[in-house]
């Protein structure tokens, strides 16, 4: 390869410096097999007078590209997440209900109508007969709002362990994503208090209790995280608050550092070992990973 | 070249805030104690300073091109842009990134890239040949392979500075197999020169000097 078209390879090269993002755009998407002296072809290239102002150019370059894309990234990422978590809940709801609709009016069109969204599929890949097309055709909405709830699903999936991968590592990204939207963002997760994420989405059930005619709640949406769920009832309360502590954490690393710490997922299966082993092996726990 | 062990020009011990530490010259970054255009380098911070304030001989002398990859928030890369000259900082998450930038702002041959050192063939475009020491410090699996990887941005005379962080390669092992591994990995690339535990700064970390073969 001959210098000038090592050169062409350069985030110089391309770069119309009248237009940020085209600096911007080199930075980021550009490739290189093999690094080269850049600051001498600059020059030789004449896209800077001499090596320092090439280090200057290439100062202000990453600098601003690097912010964009911080901003960029930023921003995007988890609220994308409170939205698709929302949408697929919505659409798995209304599909749900949209069922039963369904199952109801299917019945008094045939015997052995079923229920459910199974029942739906099956009617939806019917060939209607005059009298029950207004049925099938609304199985067919059914079935596709369930479609799109599996599709929101494989999103979340995707989405929450670049947002938040310590979250995502210990709650499972459905739950690390319905917490960051109970909350409103990851941000105002970071600064809650373990005691409120530990009973984020038991709203109603705090305040039946802090109006003073209700036990206070063990749990909100954390009943779903398998060490909460898989604890016996006694030790629920437990298990609650070591798993919120660690979530809290974890909100916290996500939001402030950024790195996946594989030791918080470690640190939170020994306590819940010690908790369930409190159950001394007789009941309630065996999904939680007691294994000894 | 100078003594073995001794510290890069720039780098000082001094007495600040009552007590003797390290430190470099430039903008203050993260609320450590100065004294006039000096501030304090806390090895309990930055995994390079524990291993200057151990004595390893890291090779640096001062004015060299360094590529750090993981620069995380830039604590230690501000110190090492102090007194260094160009500095490649490639950081991955967005969160850190934005208090790298803050630390570059001040520093004009800084330069922040929000990229993924495992793959080094989308900054290779933009970090040049050849640099002086590669100073390593990622929290990710395979630790070994990125300083491998990223061999093709070191002179063949050049020095890597490596932290191995036991923890992030598998938590569940003990620490002196990991690091085993990692140095064993490391030998396709590297010769290393030392290896010393950081457990007084760092605990479950392993700090290497290696130069190339």
């Amino acid at each position: 390869m001959n210098e000038s078209e090592r050169a062409e390879a350069g985030w110089f090269a391309a770069v119309d410096r009248d237009e940020p993002d085209s600096v911007r755009r080199a930075l980021e998407n550009g490739r290189a097999d093999g690094p080269a002296d850049w600051p001498r072809l600059a020059v030789e290239a004449g896209f800077a007078a001499d090596e320092d102002a090439y280090y200057d150019s290439l100062h202000e370059a990453t600098v601003t590209a690097t912010r964009a894309a911080v901003t960029e990234r930023e921003r995007a990422d988890d609220r994308q997440l409170v939205h698709a978590v929302r949408a697929m809940d919505d659409c798995r709801r209304t599909a749900n209900e949209l069922a039963e609709r369904l199952a109801e009016w299917a019945g008094t069109l045939e015997a052995e109508a079923g229920t459910g969204l199974e029942y739906a599929r099956v009617l939806a890949a019917r060939d209607p007969e005059p009298h029950e097309s207004a049925v099938v055709s609304l199985a067919g909405r059914v079935v596709d709002l369930a479609d799109e709830a599996d599709d929101l699903h494989a999103l979340v999936e995707r989405l929450a362990p670049t947002v938040a991968p310590n979250l995502s590592a210990l709650a499972g990204p459905v739950l690390a994503a319905r917490l960051v939207s109970l909350a409103g963002g990851l941000e105002s997760l970071a600064k809650k208090p373990s005691g409120t994420i530990q009973v984020l989405g038991a709203e109603d059930a705090l305040f039946a209790h802090l109006r003073g005619h209700a036990p206070s709640p063990k749990h909100g949406i954390i009943f779903t995280h398998d060490a909460v769920r898989g604890t016996r009832r006694e030790d629920r309360g437990s298990a609650a608050r070591a798993v919120a502590g660690k979530l809290a954490i974890a909100a916290r690393v996500d939001h402030y550092a950024g790195d996946y710490r594989p030791e918080l997922e470690t640190e939170l299966t020994e306590r819940i070992e010690t908790i369930q082993a409190r159950a001394g092996g007789a009941d309630g726990a065996d999904d939680g990973g007691n294994d000894e | 070249m100078s003594e073995p062990g001794a510290l890069p020009a720039g780098v000082e011990r001094r007495v600040i805030d009552g007590r003797e530490r390290l430190a470099t010259r430039g903008e203050a970054v993260y609320g450590e104690p100065t004294d006039g255009p000096w501030r304090a380098w806390d090895p309990n911070r930055s995994k390079l300073g524990a291993m200057l304030e151990s004595g390893m001989d890291t090779g640096l002398e001062g004015g060299e091109t360094v590529l750090y990859l993981g620069a995380a928030s830039g604590t230690t890369v501000s110190h090492v842009a102090d007194v260094a000259d160009a500095t490649y900082a490639v950081e991955f998450a967005p969160r850190p990134a934005r208090d790298l930038l803050e630390v570059a702002e001040g520093r004009p041959r800084l330069f922040p890239l929000l990229k993924d050192a495992r793959q080094p063939e989308t900054y290779a475009h933009v970090v040049e040949t050849d640099v002086d020491a590669i100073v390593q410090d990622v929290a990710t699996r395979g630790q070994a392979r990125v300083a491998v990887e990223n061999r093709r941005f070191l002179a063949d005379d050049g020095r890597l500075l490596l932290a191995v962080k036991a923890r992030s390669e598998d938590v569940t092992r003990d620490p002196d197999e990991v690091f085993a591994d990692v140095l064993t990995d490391l030998e396709s690339a590297y010769e290393v020169l030392e290896e010393r535990r950081l457990d007084d700064y760092h605990v479950d970390h392993l700090g290497v000097v290696a130069r190339p073969r």
